[in-house]
């Protein structure tokens, strides 16, 4: 049977204490009225940034002396590799304030960020590819870099699937961040890859201790691309929890509508 | 065009058509909801908890 959706009436459900701050958004309504608010000038700002740094990173970047114009590709594959770490770790974070605080927006919106962070991930793997071929001759290694992104895009998925294999929400909500939280080990494996074995994947060239590895004109556009898609990216999950906010409502009054049917004698 | 910028292209058209697709299913969600609601609860309106 089909458990009642928890946000029912707009009215804040009883939580264990925790932050108040958190709390004040588990308020469906007051949700949706301050990400209404801002929504607009995520977008624009997405749509900006990505514009610019795309035709920086398409137009007026230098070709690299050794891989030629495909290095293009690293505009869209790096963002797309930081998003999947970082999404994940996000992931990670929603998982503790959804066990810890049992915070009902952190279980929507880990529930709407793991098939987005699942995209990513896997456009990381086929950009990667997509730049590989070229590069290596070949599509496909087994080396630690790639094969880490795998398990990594395998554990998003997993997430996107378990939320939605129970009947009852909080409890698909539960096995997700514990899985999330057991799956976080992979990301600094994923990092650290290229350090601790030998891979055909080039170790980290901008993300180092000591200074980028690359000439500032690849590095500025490739840092405005990352920003872009981390605001897309953001806006796509926040669009999308809005959208189940709202869902969970109309299930809310459906259910609610039906009781009150089955309650009339006939 | 080469094969080089066929597999830029490629990773170009791809990574927006998967970014486009998920901003089109989530305002394509957000729409329905908000029909639905609109005619479950139209109080909901007037206390300005929809866009």
């Amino acid at each position: 049977m089909d458990h009642p959706p928890a946000l029912t009436t707009g009215t804040t459900p009883h939580r264990p204490a925790g932050p108040r701050t958190l709390h004040r958004f588990a308020n469906p309504g007051r949700f949706l009225r301050a990400t209404a608010r801002v929504m607009p000038f995520l977008w624009g700002a997405s749509i900006l940034v990505l514009g610019v740094g795309l035709a920086w990173g398409l137009w007026f970047s230098p070709p690299d002396w050794q891989q030629g114009e495909t290095v293009r590709i690293m505009y869209v594959h790096v963002p797309m590799a930081w998003l999947a770490m970082g999404g994940y770790t996000g992931l990670a974070v929603l998982s503790v304030m959804s066990l810890i605080w049992r915070h009902p927006l952190a279980d929507l919106t880990a529930r709407e960020l793991s098939p987005v962070g699942a995209a990513a991930t896997a456009l990381c793997l086929v950009t990667g590819s997509l730049w590989g071929k070229p590069m290596w001759g070949t599509w496909w290694v087994w080396d630690a870099r790639l094969t880490s992104v795998l398990v990594l895009f395998f554990l998003w998925l997993g997430h996107a699937a378990l939320v939605r294999a129970f009947d009852d929400a909080e409890r698909g909500a539960r096995a997700g961040a514990i899985l999330a939280l057991v799956g976080i080990v992979n990301v600094p494996i994923v990092k650290f890859s290229v350090d601790w074995w030998n891979t055909l994947h080039q170790p980290a060239s901008v993300t180092r201790l000591d200074a980028p590895g690359m000439h500032v004109d690849i590095l500025y556009p490739l840092l405005t691309c990352a920003l872009g898609f981390t605001l897309l990216f953001g806006t796509v999950v926040l669009a999308r929890t809005r959208a189940a906010v709202m869902e969970r409502r109309v299930r809310a009054l459906q259910f609610a509508r039906a009781r009150r049917e089955d309650a009339v004698p006939a | 065009m080469t094969l080089h910028w066929w597999h830029i292209t490629l990773s170009y058209l791809l990574t927006f058509g998967v970014f486009a697709a998920l901003a089109i299913g989530a305002a394509l969600r957000h729409r329905a909801a908000r029909r639905l609601l609109d005619t479950l609860d139209p109080r909901a309106d007037r206390r300005g908890e929809q866009p």
